[in-house]
């Protein structure tokens, strides 16, 4: 991160919690917001480009936004609440998706549910203690056909079972763990 | 020669990526001069990985439900052999069903590859197009519209011809085309397939009702939770601007349009088209009162047409085929065809295009070919959380927007969920309303607080505490959530709850007074025995009862104590000898 203060002009405790001297924390947004400015109506596309950005929406993020595009606090967080795609808390290294649409309730959503609830020991919106998953509930991922479905980053999975779920997250734990190991030994040579 | 891959999100799925890596990997091993492409989805989901080898005198195999094992034979035995693979071929039946089917909006769904548009200018694409902005009038274009009889595919069914005309004649240089893609109904994927599948279709569809009311700039409003479809719309969009088709002096008419995509942030309010144009200026989803409506003042205050993908994408098809070609589909009120997602409790699930006027017996059972596991019919639901289900004793209703309306249910935007004797009615109303409560945008004290109430009132009857009177206060909330909320949402929110009712008091019934749940769903409702006749005493029982309901010797008989169980359910699932009862 570069020593560049932040772009606009603020005392000590103004309340994006720049100190007004300290290194923007949320450079990568800049360009963003730079792009945004002239095209009315941009703050929800905003507050997605921020969250790929870092993952989920901080206070500070989401103030830092409304300084920035000259709107309220109050009025970004307002936005940001109604809509279920924005997300207030770091998320796990997987975010499972799990659909709770209509075709995948008739057809067991609510067993494989249990069956992540019972393997993970976690619960809807909540996140491992080990930072890996976080299980969030959707409707429909639009693969009704092959419901039950979950989606956990990019990969979608279908024709889910309790057996089925809980092989797959034992599998993405141990690749995990592989990383992290690797990751280790990469820095102990390096 | 060429393999083509069906990869839309529910080929991908079900592993079409893996199929075409191990494809590339075995023809790099031989050096073969075979190119392997990707097409859309094709509708007959139950096939994934579908895979077409198309030979060079344009003779097409199809292979279904491909395993990345099946690739080398495929390969080594089909390709370079002389074996035909029957049994790893599509079957008879399964052509049968596509045949029966009428298609105009997925024309070109699992045939074309949607990221070239070379593929859709091949079968005709924006000819269409050009036909309208070279050689038509507004008034020509929208007379066509009203002569096919084309009504609004995302729910309402409100005739297209005239939501053009009225966007066309409300005073104004700047108007806006708006699609929306937002498709909110839990159990619904046709405008994914779509815009996956075909995008140029949408695009151009959109590009016609821009020259039909005259607007210069259309934005699509997609869902978040397709990602696959925007990128390809996005791709899409390129082509279309680098061909022409879209910016400024298209087909040198001096017409000019643009277009951009709008990603939404999940919430199903957001469909509704006034709320759909609060989200699109940036702000929370609400809707607000009409009029005005947004013909007159939409975004940006400004005249505004919203259609449906599905809607758009008939378009270019009635302008080739002419306005009569299309009304000649269907019923007297109800023309064209529809297209619905149709899942559940279904052999044959997937999207299916049909003519207006067939049966829900004719699509369930000739096209989907009937229920799982051949068990009992017991409704269908349509409309999702804003419809009904419709009981057997209905199967004969032709799909009409009035006869759809006449059972509780409604048309809705294509969501068919087919259901059978497990499924709970009860708790397949207690499942929408907690949909619908949840995404209740709040402003209507009914639809808000009236929602909650209900919801609460479902949980208690299917967890075995409903009481005397649950069912005539129910009714109550219904009318009156219908009577005090502002928009479509609240509207219909009851009326899965009222066709439940209306066609399944008995179950209502059943768990309020005794206790019962027929359909074995709602678990507080169950009780859980241990047959002694079956049981080996294995233990497995015993070791997995989370409150140690159970007690037994080895190899004698288990018993569970009903008053410490906690009807988990953890012991049917891991005894193996069957033994343990659900009742
Ligand atoms: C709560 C609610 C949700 C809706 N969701 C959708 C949707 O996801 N997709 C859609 O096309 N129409 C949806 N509609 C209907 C739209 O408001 C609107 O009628 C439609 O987009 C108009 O296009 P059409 O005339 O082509 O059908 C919804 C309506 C309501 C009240
Ligand atoms: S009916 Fe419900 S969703 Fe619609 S405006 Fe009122 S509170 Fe919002
Ligand atoms: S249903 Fe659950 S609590 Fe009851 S006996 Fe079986 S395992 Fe134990
Ligand atoms: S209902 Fe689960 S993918 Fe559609």
């Amino acid at each position: 991160m570069s020593l560049e203060t932040h772009e606009h002009h603020h005392e000590p405790g103004c309340g994006c919690g720049c100190q007004g001297d300290q290194p923007n924390p949320f450079e990568e947004l800049e360009p963003v917001l730079d792009h945004y400015a002239a095209i009315p109506g941009s703050l929800i596309t905003v507050l997605q480009k921020a969250q790929e950005l870092y993952g989920f929406l901080s206070i500070e993020l989401m103030r830092y936004i409304a300084i920035e595009t000259h709107t309220s606090i109050a009025k970004v967080y307002g936005v940001a609440t109604f809509y279920t795609q924005f997300r207030f808390e770091p998320v796990g290294k997987y975010l499972i998706m799990l659909c709770q649409g209509t075709a995948c309730h008739v057809n067991g959503s609510k067993q494989v549910e249990e069956a992540v609830m019972d393997y993970l020991n976690i619960k809807e919106g909540e996140t491992t203690p080990d930072g890996l998953f976080t299980l969030n509930n959707v409707a429909c991922l639009g693969c009704c056909s092959l419901s039950p479905v979950m989606m956990i980053n990019d990969d979608t999975y279908g024709q889910l079972t309790k057996d089925k779920v809980t092989h797959i997250l034992a599998e993405l734990k141990e690749t995990a763990g592989n990383d992290a190991i690797e990751s280790i030994t990469q820095e102990v040579t390096a | 020669m060429k393999i083509i891959i069906g990869a839309g999100s529910c080929g991908i799925a079900a592993g079409a990526h893996k199929v075409q890596t191990a494809f590339e990997a075995i023809i790099a091993e031989k050096g073969l001069d075979l190119a392997v492409e990707q097409t859309g989805c094709i509708g007959t989901c139950y096939l994934e990985p579908i895979v077409d080898v198309v030979n060079d005198g344009g003779k097409k195999i199809t292979f279904v439900n491909v395993t990345t094992d099946d690739t080398r034979r495929i390969i080594e035995d089909y390709v370079l052999g002389e074996n035909e693979l029957k049994e790893l071929q599509i079957s008879e039946s399964d052509i049968t069903m596509i045949g029966k089917q009428k298609r105009i909006v997925l024309r070109n769904s699992g045939l074309i590859d949607p990221e070239r548009i070379e593929d859709y200018l091949a079968v005709d694409g924006y000819l269409a197009a050009k036909k309208c902005l070279t050689e038509m009038t507004s008034e020509e274009i929208i007379d066509t519209i009203k002569v096919a009889g084309l009504k609004g595919r995302g729910g309402a069914g409100f005739p297209t011809w005239f939501k053009w005309d009225a966007a066309k004649n409300s005073p104004g240089t700047t108007k806006y085309m708006v699609c929306n893609a937002d498709e909110g109904d839990p159990g619904a994927f046709m405008d994914r397939s779509v815009l996956e599948s075909d995008p140029h279709a949408l695009i151009e569809g959109m590009l016609i009702g821009a020259k039909a009311i005259g607007a210069n700039e259309g934005i699509i409003y997609v869902r978040a939770e397709y990602p696959l479809a925007i990128i390809r719309l996005q791709n899409a969009i390129d082509q279309a601007r680098e061909k022409g088709f879209l910016g400024d002096n298209i087909f040198e008419t001096g017409f000019d349009f643009d277009l951009r995509i709008k990603a939404g942030a999940g919430a199903f309010v957001c469909g509704e088209e006034t709320a759909l144009i609060a989200s699109l200026e940036g702000e929370r989803g609400m809707p607000r009162l009409k009029p005005p409506f947004p013909a007159q003042k939409g975004y940006w205050n400004k005249p505004t047409n919203i259609n449906n993908v599905e809607t758009f994408a008939n378009v270019p098809w009635i302008f080739r085929n002419g306005g009569d070609a299309y009304a000649a589909l269907g019923t007297a009120e109800s023309k064209g065809t529809k297209v619905f997602a149709l899942t559940g409790k279904i052999k044959k699930g997937g999207l299916v295009e049909i003519p207006m006027g067939l049966t829900l017996h004719d699509v369930i059972f000739d096209i989907g070919g009937g229920i799982k596991q051949d068990k009992a019919f017991k409704a269908v639901q349509m409309g999702g959380p804003s419809g009904g289900c419709i009981p057997a004793s209905l199967l004969d209703t032709q799909i009409d927007y009035a006869e759809i309306t006449k059972t509780g249910a409604i048309m809705g935007s294509g969501g068919m969920v087919v259901m059978d004797e497990t499924t709970c009615m009860v708790d397949m109303a207690r499942f929408f309303l907690d949909f619908t409560c949840k995404e209740s945008c709040g402003k209507c004290t009914y639809c808000r607080v009236g929602t909650t109430r209900m919801l609460e009132i479902l949980n208690r009857i299917t967890q075995g505490e409903g009481s005397d009177g649950d069912i005539e206060l129910l009714e109550e909330l219904c009318y009156k959530i219908k009577d005090g909320s502002l928009c479509g949402l609240g509207q219909t929110a009851p009326n899965p709850v009222l066709t439940t009712i209306k066609y399944f008091r008995n179950e209502y019934e059943d768990h309020i007074y005794h206790h019962k749940c027929t359909a074995k769903s709602c678990k507080p409702l169950l009780t859980y025995t241990i047959d002694a006749e079956k049981c080996v005493g294995c233990g497995a029982c015993k070791k997995n009862c989370p409150v140690d309901a159970i007690t037994g010797e080895k190899k004698k008989v288990h018993e569970i104590d009903q008053d410490i169980c906690i009807k988990c359910g953890k012991c049917f699932s891991v005894c193996k000898f069957d033994s343990v009862i659900i009742d």
